[in-house]
């Protein structure tokens, strides 16, 4: 599973990475996990807004951070 | 290369501990106007402006669907509209500064293009909520309001410009896939509900920081008088929307977005306030840099002055709300309202670092050319705003 979190550095990118990175514990899943915080990079997306999370190339959420049960759900729709 | 920059921080501290004059009384006196500024603030404009605003602007970035809005900007929209979109939503689409750039370059490139692009490029750090409620706390309604407005008028003018100058060559080279949205919206709360409850919010932050007004101002000084009971009732009537209108979860959310500015934005701010303190004082005070100096720089409302203000604020960075503190200690060490108001238009929306970043995503002649709109705009309104005022 190949996961991307989208955004410059800011503190809520950082969340959504915090947040992913303890559902993926939770459920035991292991992924290729990694920031993308080129804008360039992010653009190619076409993703709106940042935060942006991406699972397995497809864009789970944009511009917002997403709750915990959303993440796992999305990272159980991918396993 | 953490280490590295730990060294340097540890280096500087150093050298300002051994070197610093603090035995100078303009040093010490500097000193205390840091501090007594740092507690003007804490007193005057934390608990009754700061937080509520932090609450406001958690509640846009979790309550409001970014893609409602920018429908409005994609490259199917009318353009007139898209303008008008553009240039207030900066407010609304990048509560946070860091979302600005990635929006901008999805409305440039998937969206309706240079123009709406711009708009929103200009109003995102303008039109900051946190920003504009400080600023009229702070520095005063009118001083407020001509911000706001001016933030508006601008994206839109700079937008259309830019889109007069540059548009044409444009159009062929867009992709014109709308945005991906990837959500649906099946709890989506109705529109009038959110937009009551914003309303609320800003309502009873307005009425909680209404100013005591001369008696003979009737209505004013009549809301004056009631304004904890009218806060306390509107409140009343908030805490009943939260409970119908929200689930916990959703509450919770709200919290901890609110939680996240708190933490980003506080120490920025209480940094600028320190340093605003330290170099210009408080209003009728000097701090380090003699008031005389402001003055002549950029006192009265000369054409030089707003000048002045307009490129200096457009070089400066400016964390979030910091550029209320720094005006404020500059207006009370000489400035114009004019060069002010210039200072206000052109600072937040630029500063050194993010016009390179600008340039990366325009390219240079663009970029000049946002650059130089935005200076000499800021420049004319300070000089307007400062004859009629």
């Amino acid at each position: 599973m190949e996961i991307r979190i989208l955004g410059p550095g800011c503190p809520r990118c950082h969340e959504v990475e915090k947040r992913t990175m303890n559902a993926l514990i939770e459920l035991n899943v292991a992924a290729d996990v990694q920031n993308v915080t080129d804008i360039k990079k992010i653009m190619e997306y076409k993703i709106l807004s940042t935060p942006g999370l991406v699972i397995n190339g497809k864009v789970k959420c944009s511009g917002r951070i997403p709750s915990r049960e959303e993440i796992k759900r999305w990272i159980q729709e991918e396993k | 290369m953490k280490e590295i920059k730990i060294f340097f921080i540890m280096v500087l501290i150093f050298l300002a501990a051994a070197f610093i004059p603090f035995s100078r009384p303009a040093v010490q006196n500097a000193l205390g106007e840091a501090f007594f500024m740092m507690q003007e603030y804490a007193r005057q404009h934390v608990l009754l402006c700061l937080i509520p605003a932090f609450f406001i602007a958690g509640a846009i970035s979790v309550f409001i669907r970014k893609e409602s809005v920018i429908k409005w900007l994609g490259p199917q929209a009318n353009k007139i509209r898209a303008y008008g979109i553009a240039s207030v939503s900066g407010s609304i689409l990048a509560v946070c500064s860091c979302t600005v750039l990635p929006l901008f370059s999805g409305i440039y490139t998937r969206g309706a293009g240079i123009g709406p692009a711009t708009a929103f490029l200009y109003s995102g750090p303008a039109i900051n909520v946190m920003a504009i409620i400080l600023t009229a706390k702070v520095l005063g309604a009118k001083i407020g309001l001509a911000r706001a407005v001016g933030a508006v008028a601008f994206s839109v003018i700079i937008g259309l410009l830019m889109q007069v100058l540059f548009g044409r060559g444009e159009e062929k080279n867009r992709d014109q896939n709308e945005f991906i949205s990837a959500e649906d919206h099946k709890d989506a709360r109705p529109l009038w509900k959110t937009s009551l409850y914003m309303a609320t919010m800003i309502g009873i932050l307005v009425v909680i920081n209404w100013s005591k007004a001369d008696p003979s101002l009737r209505v004013w000084y009549f809301i004056y008088r009631i304004k904890w009971y009218l806060g306390g009732a509107w409140f009343a009537v908030l805490a009943w929307m939260l409970v119908r209108w929200f689930k916990k979860d959703e509450l919770k959310e709200w919290t901890f977005s609110t939680w996240i500015f708190a933490k980003q934005i506080f120490p920025l701010l209480l940094g600028g306030v320190m340093v605003a303190g330290f170099l210009l004082g408080r209003p009728g005070h000097e701090g380090i840099i003699p008031s005389s100096w402001v003055a002549g720089l950029v006192g009265g409302n000369s054409l030089w002055a707003n000048l002045f203000a307009s490129v200096a604020g457009a070089f400066m960075y400016f964390a979030t709300l910091t550029e209320v503190p720094i005006l404020q200690g500059l207006m009370g060490s000489g400035m114009g309202q004019g060069p002010a108001l210039a200072l206000l238009l052109a600072g937040p929306a630029l500063s050194l670092p993010s016009m390179l970043v600008i340039r990366r995503m325009m390219g240079t002649k663009k970029a000049l050319v946002y650059i130089l709109l935005v200076v000499v705009m800021a420049a004319i309104t300070g000089l307007i705003f400062g004859a009629i005022f």
